[in-house]
């Protein structure tokens, strides 16, 4: 590794690479896909580009068609030049000597993307023995150097590891490691930090930033995320439904945007926060120490294994409150809600309106659940795929409203969809047939329909791109105010539950870390994990949010 | 996937009482797969085949000339052919060899169009029940003895040419192999379907109850179906079959009995599945009993597998039964089913390969066909390619 | 790993019990016994006859007496072949078995391999289509048909091979039969290993080695065709069941003197130790092979570990 290059005004004006009039089209069975339709991006020595769009901008497949790896009905037009080389029109010998070596990538899903047959030393030295000319050994020895440099704990045994006895953040690491192997000129890394949870993606990205000032490469940052853009690109390119729409240095594109498109991303920022109840409100929700385990490994024999996934957790929520529960993946936070819920056994005490309701039985349940919903993460997975959405909306009024008439709960189920904006004449399609936003209004309207009291909400807003989630956001907010409907907020993404929620509880390992009114929580932080957390999250947020 | 492109109604469409809009239909995945079944050429073009088979195997019989035990005792090993028998030289030796038979001598022997005529001399008188010799045999009808002479040693016997056709040739009894082909499709055709029904019902049971109740009812379940799997189970259907005789009903029980397994291991997989989505977990927060989970949620969404599997096991059952026919354990004669007709063809390859053709082709067909259609029942409601 | 294989061990302990008792009760409460032959025998020939086989005593008793004998692996005497014990019967027709039913299981999936990975490859191109055809047609042709044919073509008329007997395993005499008993395995591995290859060859892990410019060979061979192969090798030991099946078959067919063709004559003999003998047999070597199966795919794939 070598410190020679330097960030050289004049150096970086070079232009690296240079795409032109990129096309991507995908046969289908209904005919082609127009994925990408005529893009041009240069890129310039060592500095870093960010291509943003939401899903299905094509931002991600104009990239895979530069490098030779769409999939096999895939077809390509225009030109991608790399010294003085159309990348698009190389043999895969050719390509083999550009990609991997001079270009190199690293992927969304730090899970699957690394071997699992192979161990992390012999993926790292794969490239540079193919391309480097390097011995096995010599490689090894280079790859150790590599996972050091990227800051992996306990690098002599890691390297003997493979790819399922490491964490998500881990390999995403190896992966930036075995991208610089070979000192590229570029690196794509294609929503590097997606996946990955708030303080993970914070190292990843200084980790990354940290290495192009040393290394001195240009770097092709894909994201949906205008977070992290602002945090480390110097330009900037806006993509929407195939095409670049607006381009420019990252300041110009966050100061004056040219485009409505851009100025909605840049506004889809949740914003705002939501107004206090009333004092004297009614005390709606009580939690008394509540714990949940799980029996993992339940041999048949053998004694089961507990894992505490929520330990002795307690609050109070007051009708038309908001609670937001926070915390990374396996905090216990989604488990702590089905568990408010009694939808799975826990200890302690869930008072609903002064009634005790851990330990009823699911008939005793049956008449309480028309007060208690839930609202999932995944719209795809939440909406029974072989019912319409009538039906799915309709299906609690058929249990707790038996007293109406077919066509008095098809009237419901159409009041409920204009109550989440979307036509009423859709109930008789099917959820495929929905985009992610629509689906998820349809979620929400099914827990409308019973005019609950309670809604439980597990990320709702997580597998969506910004500008629906603003739009589900201030749905929710329009529904609780009219409503006057309390809600258990749960979420990773602290930008939305500021924008939620009355009180916070930040919730590390099944325990509640830290918890109090949300102003507090974010403004003046007592715990060190919620610090790190409010850090992670925000330090790419708030230079806009101001 | 097709998705509507505008979330939001204009503010400009009157809605008046929104129960009034009926228009607008879904598609459902089941149409969605149709359509994908139908654009599927192979397993269309297989799915004709199938019901020609079928209906070929319902009707031939009956509106065969032939009943399926028959047996000609002229027409032993016949070849297959399109004209009909017997052929043109075989007419007169066949009626001289008889009239030999019958003990007279031949003075003339004349053929006009489809009738013999021949003037028979006796040392004795001639009995007239020797009309009986040409009508048992196959290839005359109608024998009449007349113009007897006044000691009524001499006569002028007449027969009509009895024509039949023979497509797929004789077996080595002389009975129509095409008619029996037809039966044996039956035969074979009722058990790949009643077997696979067997297997499915008690796989289905066994692998939704097991996934559904889940803990340790599950271990248990899951745990017989492993021992199960590792019993030598088709020599326990030969034991079944050869201790307990061969018959009918056990045979497609036995084999059922032993296809439910891997029912039951992807019907339970389905099943798991299936409980840990996430709609599932709505209608339980919701307060949907379990019965209505099961009806609206789980059993709809296991079908598409089951379909499937379901057309793949029948040809494995009928390819199950002819090999339980091959070793002599199949149904009994008369009747007859694929397996035994092939295994029967196997054993008369040298000289006679018609008895294996055509049974061969039928059984070939058939499976192709459905696994063909089962192929492309898959791919038209699993979609991975897209 | 060596206190799982026991573990496993055991465990087929109580499977086998199973496996006995269901095979021996099934077996004496059928109508018919060893010693009714066309022409009865004497009353006083049968009396003895039953009192040597211990059928004079209560089944329970004999049953016991079987358990005890089997435990001591002796599978005792053939009511038919009365002169040898099942034993000397399995000494002699096991390894002819075995050897027929690995060169097969070899072959079906070297061959099937091999066009299951060519066929990924060249996905929804003509070698593609004819493979699968292929394929296809190897499921639903059964061994009974395809056998006389090759004896006939093959051995008969062009007179190249032997068209039966074993011979004492000699190579022009197990060709035949090796390939009428791997040919429906052959469809059925190459059908799963092009579904497995083509998937693999879809996987994250495959895009990132096209991406690091690795080799065609490394791409698909090192990367994409190792992960493909694990769902092949899982179906070894139900493939390994199919071939014990087929055996039966093939054997009958080519007058093989292995133990399937034992198990068929036992059966219709009424030859109570033989049938049970091969029932043990059978299932041990089903047990013995998943076993393996599961050693095999630990050794492939680090993800899985028997500590």
């Amino acid at each position: 590794m070598t410190e020679a290059h330097s960030s050289n005004l004049q150096l970086s004006n070079e232009t690296v690479l240079e795409i032109k009039d990129l096309t991507v089209d995908f046969e289908t069975p209904t005919g082609p896909v127009h994925a990408v339709r005529g893009v041009d991006i240069h890129v310039a020595r060592g500095e870093t580009v960010a291509i943003v769009g939401e899903s299905g901008s094509g931002k991600s497949q104009a990239m895979m068609a530069a490098m030779g790896l769409l999939a096999s009905n895939g077809r390509t037009g225009g030109t991608v030049i790399y010294e003085d080389r159309n990348l698009l029109g190389l043999s895969i010998r050719q390509l083999n000597q550009v990609r991997g070596k001079k270009i190199t990538m690293i992927f969304q899903e730090p899970m699957t993307s690394l071997d699992p047959l192979y161990t992390i030393g012999r993926q790292l030295a794969e490239p540079m023995v193919v391309h480097g000319g390097l011995s096995w050994k010599a490689a090894h020895a280079k790859a150790l150097d590599l996972l050091k440099l990227v800051n992996i704990p306990e690098p002599e045994h890691k390297i003997k590891a493979y790819p399922h006895e490491m964490s998500g953040g881990q390999r995403q690491r190896v992966m930036i490691a075995m991208a610089l192997a070979n000192d590229p000129d570029v690196l794509i890394a294609d929503e590097p930090t997606t996946a990955l949870d708030v303080t993970t993606q914070a190292q990843i990205l200084v980790l990354l930033k940290e290495l192009q000032t040393r290394l001195g490469m240009a770097v092709i940052f894909i994201t949906h995320d205008l977070g992290i853009v602002r945090q480390i690109a110097d330009r900037v390119y806006v993509m929407k439904n195939g095409e670049v729409v607006e381009e420019g240095g990252t300041a110009q594109i966050f100061d004056t945007p040219s485009q409505p498109y851009t100025r909605m991303l840049l506004d889809a920022e949740p914003e705002g926060a939501k107004l206090p109840v009333k004092a004297d409100a009614q005390i709606l929700l009580e939690a008394q120490k509540i714990s949940v385990e799980f029996a993992l490994d339940t041999g048949f024999f053998s004694a089961p294994h507990l894992l505490r996934a929520v330990d002795d957790v307690s609050f109070s929520l007051r009708t038309g409150q908001t609670l937001g529960i926070v915390g990374e993946s396996g905090s216990g936070k989604s488990t702590l809600g089905r568990a408010l819920l009694n939808l799975l056994p826990s200890d302690g005490r869930v008072m609903l309106n002064g009634r005790q309701i851990v330990g009823l039985s699911r008939q005793e349940m049956r008449p309480l659940r028309k007060d208690l919903q839930l609202v999932f993460q995944d719209p795809f997975g939440s909406l029974s795929p072989r019912l319409t959405v009538g039906q799915i909306i309709s299906e609690g009024l058929k249990v707790h409203a038996t007293e109406l008439s077919g066509k008095d709960r098809d009237r419901r189920a159409a009041q409920a969809l204009e109550e989440v904006a979307l036509d009423p004449v859709m109930r008789n399609r099917y959820p495929h047939e929905f985009s992610g936003g629509q689906r998820q209004r349809i979620a929400i309207a099914r827990a409308m329909v019973l005019k609950p009291k309670l809604v439980v909400l597990d990320e709702p807003t997580s597998a969506l791109d910004r500008t629906v989630q603003k739009q589900i956001v201030d749905l929710l907010r329009k529904l609780q105010e009219e409503h006057g409907l309390t809600y258990v907020f749960i979420s990773h993404d602290l930008a939305v539950v500021r924008a939620m929620a009355d009180t916070v509880m930040v919730m590390r390992n099944g325990k509640v870390v830290e918890a109090g009114a949300t102003s507090h929580i974010f403004e003046a932080p007592q715990q060190d994990y919620t610090k790190e957390l409010i850090r992670a999250a925000f330090m790419t947020a708030t230079a806009r949010a101001s | 996937m097709s998705t509507i492109s505008s979330p939001q109604t204009p503010p400009d469409q009157p809605h008046g009482d929104p129960a009034v809009h009926q228009e607008v239909r879904g598609r459902s995945l089941w149409d969605d797969a149709r359509d994908r079944l139908l654009a599927n050429r192979a397993a269309m073009a297989s799915l004709c085949v199938l019901v020609l088979i079928t209906i070929i195997s319902i009707l031939g019989p009956m509106l065969s000339p032939h009943p399926f035990d028959k047996v000609y005792r002229d027409y032993v090993k016949v070849p297959a052919s399109l004209s009909a028998y017997p052929a043109e030289d075989e007419v007169e030796p066949a009626f001289r060899s008889l009239l030999k038979r019958a003990r007279v001598s031949i003075d003339s022997f004349e053929r006009t169009g489809n009738v013999v005529t021949a003037i028979v001399t006796s040392k004795r008188e001639i009995d007239p029940r020797i009309v009986r010799y040409a009508d048992r045999s196959d290839m005359f009808s109608g024998a009449t003895l007349g113009d007897f002479s006044e000691d009524g040693k001499s006569a002028v016997m007449q027969a009509d040419i009895a024509f039949v056709h023979f497509y797929f040739g004789t077996d080595s009894n002389g009975r129509d192999l095409m008619t029996r082909t037809f039966i044996a499709g039956r035969v074979s055709l009722t058990i790949g379907l009643l077997a696979t029904i067997v297997a499915i019902a008690i796989g289905v049971v066994y692998g939704a109850t097991s996934g559904y109740l889940g803990g340790r009812v599950d271990q248990s379940m899951m745990r017989v179906v492993d021992v199960l799997y590792s019993l030598p189970f088709i020599f326990f259907v030969i034991m079944l079959v050869v201790f307990f005789g061969r018959n009918f009903v056990l045979m497609f029980i036995a084999v059922g009995a032993v296809e439910w397994l891997d029912m039951a291991r992807i019907v339970r997989g389905q099943t798991l599945t299936i409980k840990r989505q996430e709609y599932v977990q709505a209608a339980e927060a919701m307060g949907v009993s379990d019965g209505g989970i099961l009806r609206r949620h789980v059993i709809p969404n296991t079908l598409g597998p089951v379909v499937v599997y379901m057309t793949l096991l029948v040809p494995k059952v009928i390819l199950l039964e002819s090999f339980l026919s091959f070793l002599g354990l199949g149904v009994q004669e008369p009747m007859t089913s694929w397996g035994v007709l092939i295994s029967e063809g196997a054993r008369n390859l040298q000289g006679a390969y018609w008895m294996l053709i055509f049974p061969s082709i039928f059984l070939t067909s058939t499976l192709f066909a459905l696994n063909f259609i089962g192929d492309g029942l898959r791919d038209a409601l699993d979609p991975k390619d897209r | 790993m060596h206190r799982y294989v026991l573990g496993r061990l055991l465990g087929a302990i109580p499977t086998l019990f199973l496996i006995v008792t269901i095979s021996f009760f099934l077996i004496r409460i059928a109508p018919g016994g060893p010693f009714d032959l066309e022409r009865p025998l004497e009353a006083k020939v049968m009396e003895n006859l039953n009192r040597i086989y211990h059928l004079d005593e209560p089944l329970w008793n004999q049953y016991l007496i079987y358990l005890k004998s089997i435990a001591v692996l002796d599978f005792g005497p053939s009511f038919y072949f009365r002169d040898f014990s099942i034993n000397e019967l399995f000494a002699e027709s096991l390894p002819i078995s075995i050897q027929l039913g690995l060169s097969a299981l070899c072959l079906a999936f070297v061959v099937g391999g091999t066009l299951g990975v060519i066929a990924a490859l060249r996905q929804n191109r003509m070698t593609d289509y004819s493979v699968m055809t292929a394929a296809t047609l190897g499921v639903t042709v059964p061994n009974f048909v395809i056998a006389p044919i090759l004896t006939l073509t093959l051995g008969g008329w062009l007179g190249w091979l032997p068209v039966g007997g074993w011979n004492g395993g000699k190579f022009v005499n197990a060709i035949l039969p090796v390939i009428t008993l791997a040919l429906p395995q052959v469809a059925v591995v190459a059908r799963l290993t092009r579904g497995s290859m083509i998937e693999a060859l879809r996987s994250n892990h495959v895009r990132t080695a096209r991406a690091y410019g690795l080799t065609t060979w490394l791409v698909i061979v090192v990367h994409a065709l190792r992960g493909a192969i694990l769902p092949v090798v899982s179906y070894l030991g139900p493939a390994a069941a199919a071939l014990l099946t087929g055996s039966v078959v093939v054997e009958t067919i080519f007058g093989i003197p292995g133990i399937g063709r034992y198990f068929v004559q036992g059966a219709l003999n009424r030859d109570y130790t033989l049938v049970m003998g091969t029932v043990v047999v059978v299932a041990c070597f089903v047990i013995l092979f998943n076993l393996m199966v599961d050693l095999i795919y630990a050794l492939l794939d680090p993800r899985v570990r028997y500590d």
